[in-house]
């Protein structure tokens, strides 16, 4: 099996440690040509709007939407979680592979993130550090979209068949429990 | 107080990212649309601080927040090195990241700001490993080559990375009793210096910065090792500052690549005037320690 990593800006190099303690081979992504050699892809934490701008100046968006349509597993995180959503502040998503509503930014700027600890049943954890960092806010989600952690009231890790996001960063911990799901996904 | 995962976490997901210098909020627009995933608000950009000349201090709180009105990217704004008051404010202000920057005039002959008593992260500069750690050890969530800012001139910018380079490398071959005696040269618990040891790298995000104004630049940086690229002077004082702000952003993406770098490093226009170290009247990396 080998994971795609998008390339194109922020925290991908983080999943690396994850990814080979699960003997999971990788691959850069950051053309068409590399998501065509990759089984799943994550789409890390970084700039939304970096991302957003080159996965359309790359022609990523139409191969990736074919992938997602082909039931392709994807993981979206923070940033990722944004482009995979349906609506993005209003606006219709990205890749719209979620079928939900996010508002960026929406719980504030940097002095606004916080680490909490999530109770997270499919995965048989209590008690899982989640890294929030100028997090989104999922703010509606249809009946396809299953909630698997929430903070306070609002989603932070959903489901929709093979595509996943979570609005805080696993990749960020030592533990490999999202990345072992994400891979048997 | 501290928050050390959520304010390095700030700083991983600058990576293989720029973060570029404005001076308004359509400088700040313009930064954004080419992809800067970060901006660096203040009055004056380093050329114009240098060429000016007198003492550099914070900008105005009511333009850093016009700037941070209109974008929805991060936005960082400097304080003179040690002055925590200046920190304060700007933490109050509600801005994202602070560089503590010898790009404006030090205020503290002493010493830097104390970093663990603030939310807001902190990031500093640093000619060599040394110095990195003494400021990861105040609290820093990421460093910076210092360069040479406002030059427009690369070498400085290459010196600080490599030593640091050459520097991380060298403690890979050493005894325990040496690594203690390095720890004690730089000032900073052996424990911080036996954990760089073992991941061959500082703990924290290190972007290049000070110098770079092309393309080739940026990719330099990369290749050397940074995890990102600041640019201060190098856009809004070339000729085509959105043309090159993008270009600079791709050369990060691209900088393995070395066809694409030459269609990206194409008929930008011209780059930023550069200055010789030599002829300077103020170095600025030579400030604090």
């Amino acid at each position: 099996m080998r994971v795609g990593l998008l390339a194109v800006q922020g925290a991908f190099r983080d999943h690396l440690s994850h990814l080979e303690a699960l003997g999971a081979s990788y691959r850069l992504v950051v053309s068409a040509h590399d998501l065509a050699g990759c089984d799943r892809l994550i789409i890390p934490g970084g700039e939304s709007t970096v991302m957003s701008k080159f996965l359309r100046a790359y022609n990523l968006v139409g191969p990736l939407k074919d992938r997602l349509a082909m039931g392709m597993p994807v993981w979206g995180i923070c940033a990722g979680a944004i482009a995979l959503a349906s609506s993005v502040d209003g606006k219709k998503g990205l890749l719209a592979a979620l079928d939900m509503s996010v508002e960026r930014n929406a719980y504030g700027r940097q002095l606004a993130s916080r680490a909490v600890r999530l109770s997270i049943p499919i995965l048989g954890r209590t008690g899982f550090e989640a890294i929030f960092i100028r997090a989104p806010r999922i703010t509606r989600w249809s009946r396809k979209v299953s909630v698997e952690a929430r903070l306070e009231q609002d989603p932070v890790f959903v489901l929709q068949k093979r595509v996943m996001a979570t609005t805080f960063h696993p990749e960020l911990t030592s533990e490999h429990v999202f990345h072992r799901f994400f891979l048997n996904l | 107080m501290y928050r050390e995962k959520v304010n390095k976490g700030l700083a991983q997901m600058f990576k293989n990212g720029v973060i570029m210098d404005v001076t308004g909020p359509q400088q700040a627009k313009i930064a954004e649309d080419a992809g800067a995933c970060a901006v660096m608000a203040l009055e004056r950009v380093p050329a114009d601080i240098r060429s000016q000349g007198g003492v550099a201090r914070m900008s105005d709180p009511a333009l850093i927040e016009k700037i941070m009105a209109a974008v929805s990217i991060p936005v960082m704004a400097k304080i003179r090195i040690g002055h925590f008051m200046e920190a304060r404010i700007l933490e109050a202000v509600g801005v994202d990241f602070i560089d503590e920057s010898e790009v404006l005039t030090p205020a503290d002959p002493f010493g830097h700001v104390s970093k663990y008593d603030f939310k807001v992260p902190f990031v500093c500069g640093a000619r060599d490993l040394g110095e990195a750690l003494r400021r990861i050890n105040e609290g820093a969530a990421m460093i910076r080559t210092k360069g040479e800012a406002g030059t427009g001139n690369i070498v400085e910018a290459v010196r600080h990375m490599r030593t640091m380079n050459r520097q991380i490398e060298a403690l890979a071959s050493m005894e325990e009793k040496q690594l203690l005696q390095t720890a004690q040269n730089y000032e900073v618990p052996p424990e911080l210096v036996t954990r760089v040891r073992e991941l061959g790298r500082l703990p924290v995000v290190n972007f290049a910065a000070g110098g770079v104004a092309t393309p080739a630049d940026a990719a330099l940086m990369m290749a050397l090792g940074a995890d990102g690229v600041f640019v201060g002077s190098g856009i809004f004082k070339s000729e085509n500052p959105a043309r090159m702000a993008e270009a600079i952003v791709e050369a990060v993406i691209n900088y393995k690549d070395p066809d694409r770098l030459a269609g990206i490093s194409a008929g930008l226009g011209r780059a930023m005037p550069g200055l010789e170290i030599e002829g300077l009247v103020t170095n600025m990396a030579q400030r604090g320690i």
